[in-house]
């Protein structure tokens, strides 16, 4: 191979070089890998309901706000939601200020506790968005295609 | 090809070879920059999620980009020296990690005043921006060890090695959205198998991307020059043009 440098003790650097890389990738995917439940940032309502998440720790879960199932309160603060993995739903109160992304079919990452009749009491909501970027025109005739085809169907 | 590539290896010849390249890539430099930003912020439709605070994505994303290229090219260099030994390979790395710490640090404040009003929050510990913290680190280091040592040759072989070991991060930074999961959202731009940005707001993205590359082969070029002159100050070709001087 002409790449290769000509000199043998060049090639024993880049030989070493390359085993180093090799070397420190496989040591940072083995602690990654037995580490994964600690990098992932959320559990999702399938999970809970499995019992992965820790009971009576403060954990995140993750999922999409349920269609339908946001109840405001008329007096105070306080909301309730079902968050959902489309597999399973968890129901979630939350008593602040929601961000502006939040609505219904959203996908959000709520932090808190699960409380013993299985609801999560979350003290921080944060909003998460999808890596789609596009005119509100586009959006709706996107839509408004989809609309279509649902009819078209039936 | 090979001649261009030994002469470029000359101090020298690098220094004369730059002085005259600077002025036209700083130029083409800030037209693309002044082009890039009126396509995002003024021509570019919003988003229709995020309104207008998207528009720093055009700032974000580059800059990012931008933190994880120039440590690919400090990596590469890191190699070419050890195996080499190419004064030159040193001189880039060397000259770069200030540059890719400044992109770096741009990407994780533009990402943090971007989450605060989308997401809710400044700061999250997700693989994402984990990842990008540390990055930051493995360049602050670098220029840590490099500064610690005072022999240069003993300062690039330490810090070509740092580089390496470090190149472990750039995969994870990039996969990191995939492999686990994060409030940062997936890959826009890289990717195959669907479009997921309007063409009119790509297109001042890219323009955005090419003009931040170019800013860093100038100023690059700039600090390079520099770090030759500084490396090279008892040869006779700088005593020559001190004298001139």
């Amino acid at each position: 191979m002409p790449i290769l440098p000509k000199h043998a003790h060049r090639r024993k650097k880049l030989g070493l070089i390359l085993l180093m890389i090799t070397g420190v990738g496989v040591a940072v995917g083995m602690v990654t890998m037995a580490l994964k439940e600690n990098i992932n940032l959320f559990f999702s309502p399938s999970q809970v309901l499995a019992g992965e998440a820790p009971i009576n720790h403060t954990f995140r879960i993750g999922g999409m706000v349920r269609t339908g199932s946001v109840k405001r309160s008329d007096k105070s603060l306080d909301v309730n939601f079902d968050v959902t993995d489309t597999a399973k739903n968890l129901p979630v109160v939350y008593t602040g200020i929601l961000p502006d992304l939040f609505r219904e079919g959203q996908g959000i990452v709520a932090m808190g506790k699960l409380r013993d009749d299985g609801v999560f009491v979350a003290s921080e909501v944060l909003a998460k968005h999808d890596e789609t970027y596009m005119p509100p025109e586009a959006a709706e005739a996107i839509k408004n295609a989809q609309k279509m085809q649902a009819t078209l169907k039936e | 090809m090979w001649l261009f590539y030994h002469k470029l290896g000359s101090p020298k010849y690098f220094y004369s070879l730059a002085g005259k390249l600077i002025p036209w890539f700083g130029w083409l430099t800030l037209a693309l920059i002044v082009a890039g930003l009126y396509g995002g912020l003024i021509l570019a439709p919003s988003d229709y999620q995020q309104g207008e605070s998207y528009r720093i994505i055009y700032l974000h994303v580059p800059a990012a980009w931008m933190s994880l290229f120039i440590y690919m090219v400090m990596a590469t260099c890191g190699a070419i020296g050890l195996i080499w030994k190419m004064k030159m390979a040193d001189v880039i790395a060397s000259s770069s990690a200030p540059i890719g710490a400044a992109f770096t640090f741009l990407a994780l404040v533009t990402g943090s005043l971007w989450g605060k009003p989308m997401w809710g929050t400044y700061w999250v510990w997700d693989a994402r921006l984990t990842s990008e913290l540390i990055l930051l680190f493995l360049y602050l280091g670098f220029m840590g060890l490099q500064a610690a040592i005072d022999d240069k040759r003993s300062a690039a072989n330490a810090c070509a090695v740092l580089a390496l070991v470090g190149v472990v991060n750039i995969p994870i930074i990039h996969y990191s959205v995939e492999w686990w999961n994060t409030l940062h959202q997936g890959t826009t731009v890289m990717r195959t198998d669907k479009k997921t940005m309007d063409t009119s707001m790509l297109i001042p993205l890219l323009t955005m991307a090419v003009a931040f590359k170019l800013y860093y082969a100038t100023v690059l070029m700039m600090r390079a020059r520099n770090e030759v002159l500084d490396r090279e100050r008892d040869t006779s070709w700088v005593k020559e043009l001190a004298a001139e001087a």
